[in-house]
């Protein structure tokens, strides 16, 4: 359950990074509020070519437009990722997945755990060896319980429709244009996820943890307990 | 290698019969309670089904939301417009006094409005925010006739499902089910700000959906048609937009 809605939110993921990118291109301004355009001042601007010819950016071409296709797999990336968190969120408390597995354990909760834990200062026993330490778990239970849901919020928010049922989604981030703004924002902490989580593996042993992660099956090197851990 | 356990492969056997069993349920639900958008079909078609059926069950009646008045927007974005052909220039040059709504397809009398016409059928304001699918906005009022006035002056078929809306400009028409056609908020806009409604922002005569992204709100608006399917409209998609690539519901 675990390893096939990971896979599942990587392939959602990687389509709504791509998309939500080429989104931005379109108008690559933020503001802050319930109403932004060119005709206001930005929050702040990021310095690239547009694919509208209406925004001002300095640059003296047009991307091409890519919002037609990008919308409809942003949103059907969405639910994938969506259907996906609810399963996965359903299955991980009725296994205990989270709090076996991603709960800071009882006697490891202490700021010299997290220290040593950040340090790679951790004792290598078998135990230990097989299961994550206290800030992996802290990171892991961030992304799934803050970041996710935070950027889904932040992403229905600016939905039309979906704020037509339920205003106060939008109203208590201060407005559309907020929420526009935070769901960068957020979508971004999750990309720094992404990279440093891709970087771990790297350091870990990539294709001894791929192979983990999609046959369910544990690496040679670790069941021997060599110096892969 | 680990033997994969007869239970596993029973278990997982089972949940793929449930699932397409389930799907095949859901397609035929949706498909009965008309949850399925013109452009429903293709790769992209189960997530905006989803959106749209999600959005439809959720909150059929739902409000846009609208804004006081000192939020009005003091520099609306006038987002371009392809240039004008020679019949838009000749009504513009007598300030829109012969501009005409025509109402027809499945009516039971079909009707030829002027905008004083419309607005003695009912007028209505709302401050409401216009966004656009680049993701700039802006907040207006937009004063106008509600389209469910005027399609129950010409008496819409119980047979109708969506109505049609087509502007002057080339490739400019759309389509809205009958939850937006028949919702209180969209209007045919006339009216902006208390003042006529802009050409820029398409005056003399322009459809507002606030519940869906700006490109749903057409310009210029010469026609509505009812219809009870968008096969044969087109390439059967709902709108010029979907035929561009862009999704034809856009409440998201």
């Amino acid at each position: 359950m675990v390893r096939w809605t990971h896979w599942l939110t990587v392939i959602a993921f990687i389509a709504l990074v791509i998309t939500g990118g080429e989104l931005v291109i379109s108008h690559p301004r933020f503001y802050w509020g319930e109403t932004g355009n060119v005709n206001m001042k930005p929050l702040f601007t990021i310095h690239i070519p547009s694919s509208r010819d209406t925004v001002p950016t300095g640059y003296g071409y047009v991307m091409p437009d890519q919002n037609g296709w990008s919308r409809y797999l942003h949103f059907e990336a969405a639910w994938l990722a969506v259907i996906t968190g609810v399963v996965y969120g359903i299955a991980g408390f009725w296994t205990g997945h989270f709090r076996k597995d991603l709960l800071p354990a009882a006697g490891e909760r202490s700021w010299r755990d997290y220290w040593l834990a950040f340090r790679g200062r951790r004792a290598r026993d078998d135990a230990g060896a097989r299961s994550y330490n206290v800030v992996q778990r802290t990171v892991y239970l961030g992304v799934i319980f803050v970041l996710f849901p935070l950027v889904i919020w932040t992403g229905l928010a600016l939905s039309p429709g979906f704020n037509a049922v339920l205003p106060f989604f939008v109203d208590v981030l201060g407005g559309r244009q907020s929420a526009r703004t935070l769901h960068f924002f957020v979508s971004d902490l999750l990309v720094v996820f992404l990279v440093v989580h891709i970087v771990m593996i790297a350091l870990a042993g990539f294709w001894s943890r791929m192979r983990e992660m999609i046959t369910g099956g544990v690496g040679a090197d670790v069941v021997v307990g060599k110096e892969r851990v | 290698m680990s033997p994969i356990s007869r239970r596993k492969l029973l278990t997982g056997g089972a949940v793929t019969v449930a699932g397409v069993a389930g799907l095949a349920a859901a397609d035929r639900i949706a498909r009965r309670y008309g949850l399925i958008p013109p452009d429903g079909g293709g790769v992209y078609g189960p997530g905006e089904t989803l959106t749209y059926a999600a959005q439809r069950v959720m909150g059929k009646h739902a409000l846009a939301r609208e804004f006081p008045r000192g939020m009005i927007s003091k520099s609306p974005f006038m987002n371009e417009v392809a240039p004008h052909n020679d019949e838009f220039k000749r009504h513009q040059a007598v300030n829109f006094r012969d501009w005409t709504l025509t109402v027809d397809g499945m009516v039971a009398g079909p009707l030829s409005l002027s905008v004083e016409d419309l607005r003695a059928l009912g007028t209505r304001s709302q401050i409401t925010e216009v966004v656009c699918e680049e993701g700039w906005s802006y907040v207006a009022e937009w004063i106008g006739t509600p389209v469910e006035a005027v399609l129950r002056e010409a008496g819409t078929l119980p047979q109708v499902r969506y109505i049609v809306y087509t502007a002057m400009e080339k490739d400019g028409w759309d389509s809205l089910d009958m939850a937006d056609a028949l919702h209180p908020q969209t209007l045919l806009t006339w009216g902006m700000n208390d003042g006529d409604l802009p050409v820029g922002f398409g005056g003399p005569l322009r459809m507002r959906v606030p519940r869906q992204l700006g490109y749903k709100s057409v310009k210029y608006v010469m026609r509505l048609t009812a219809t009870d399917s968008m096969k044969g409209i087109g390439k059967g998609l709902g709108s010029a937009a979907a035929e561009g690539g862009y999704a034809w519901y856009s409440g998201i």
